[in-house]
């Protein structure tokens, strides 16, 4: 019973945000709604017991992607813009989107989909959800964790080159590293002795 | 009894709310993103729900990898946004018709 009620509201909360997100004015409540939607997200995933996925949706979606996207949109310094095509959108958009609800939920229904079949185990209290998802990653799925990992750097790469603004040398406005002219520095440049009388 | 079908409903509700934010927001990128990373949790959703109620941990696996792309997704795509706002002064898509023939 009590893990009806909390499937419900972390459901109806779970909802909302995700329309929030989508008929938001400003884009930063969008981005907002949307913290909100991995969050209780996160909650559902508790309940089915997926730990370990849980914590890392927080700590990689909330912690790192949506600080970025909010970050990128106080960058911008957008103006709210009017959202010319809502409205004439709406219909098609709606009707789009209850078609594909529709299907997906019939193809649900008892008579197709028997959902009796898969009863949740009852797993053991002492069950370590990450010890098993590790010991899964590092054994069976080693070499997909490891081209993740490559996929993840090529990210990192493409992310860095994109936003890299190359400035000519007469601009001084980027502070750059010249590595020829840092070897090639010699004391006399850099050290200045100063004769003084002592007091 | 909460079972398998509840989340797969969740699933499919909040799939096609994201779609349609897609129809909707067609003329920012940045919330096109934003839909997009709602479409992929709705898809891990359905994963963590199959890995759960068949007792099966390699769906949490699959969970994971597209957790990993999708961060990837977001930050290439973050960064394509601003090069294209600091080359053109606008996201609007209706602008970005160079490659049109």
């Amino acid at each position: 019973m009590f893990e009806q009620i909390l499937f419900y509201w972390f459901t109806a909360v779970l909802l909302l945000a995700a329309i929030g997100v989508v008929v938001a004015r400003n884009p930063v409540y969008s981005a907002l709604s949307l913290i909100l939607a991995f969050f209780t997200m996160t909650a559902l995933w508790l309940l089915m017991e997926a730990e370990f996925l849980a914590i890392a949706l927080i700590l990689v979606y909330v912690g790192a992607v949506m600080v970025l996207f909010l970050f990128v949109i106080m960058m911008l310094d957008l103006k709210i813009v009017e959202r010319e095509g809502f409205i004439r959108y709406l219909p098609i958009g709606l009707g789009v989107a209850g078609m594909v609800a529709l299907e997906m939920i019939m193809v649900l229904q008892r008579s197709n989909f028997d959902s009796e079949r898969y009863v949740a185990p009852d797993i053991p209290a002492d069950f370590n959800n990450a010890e098993a998802l590790g010991e899964l990653l590092y054994t069976h799925y080693l070499y997909p964790f490891e081209i993740a990992a490559v996929v993840l750097l090529v990210a990192v790469i493409a992310a860095i080159l994109l936003t890299l603004r190359k400035r000519d040398a007469a601009d001084q406005a980027a502070k750059t590293q010249d590595i020829d002219q840092q070897v090639r520095v010699k004391r006399e440049d850099r050290v200045r002795l100063v004769k003084m009388k002592s007091e | 009894m909460i079972n398998l079908t509840h989340y797969l409903i969740v699933s499919a509700l909040l799939f096609a709310i994201s779609v349609a934010g897609i129809f909707l927001n067609r003329k920012n990128i940045l919330i096109l993103l934003m839909c997009i990373e709602l479409l992929l949790l709705s898809v891990n959703l359905n994963f963590v729900a199959f890995s759960h109620f068949m007792n099966n941990l390699d769906g949490q696996v699959f969970v994971f990898f597209i957790l990993t792309v999708a961060a990837a997704e977001s930050a290439i795509g973050l960064a394509i946004l601003v090069t294209i706002f600091r080359n053109r002064r606008s996201i609007n898509v209706e602008d970005l018709h160079s490659l049109k023939g």
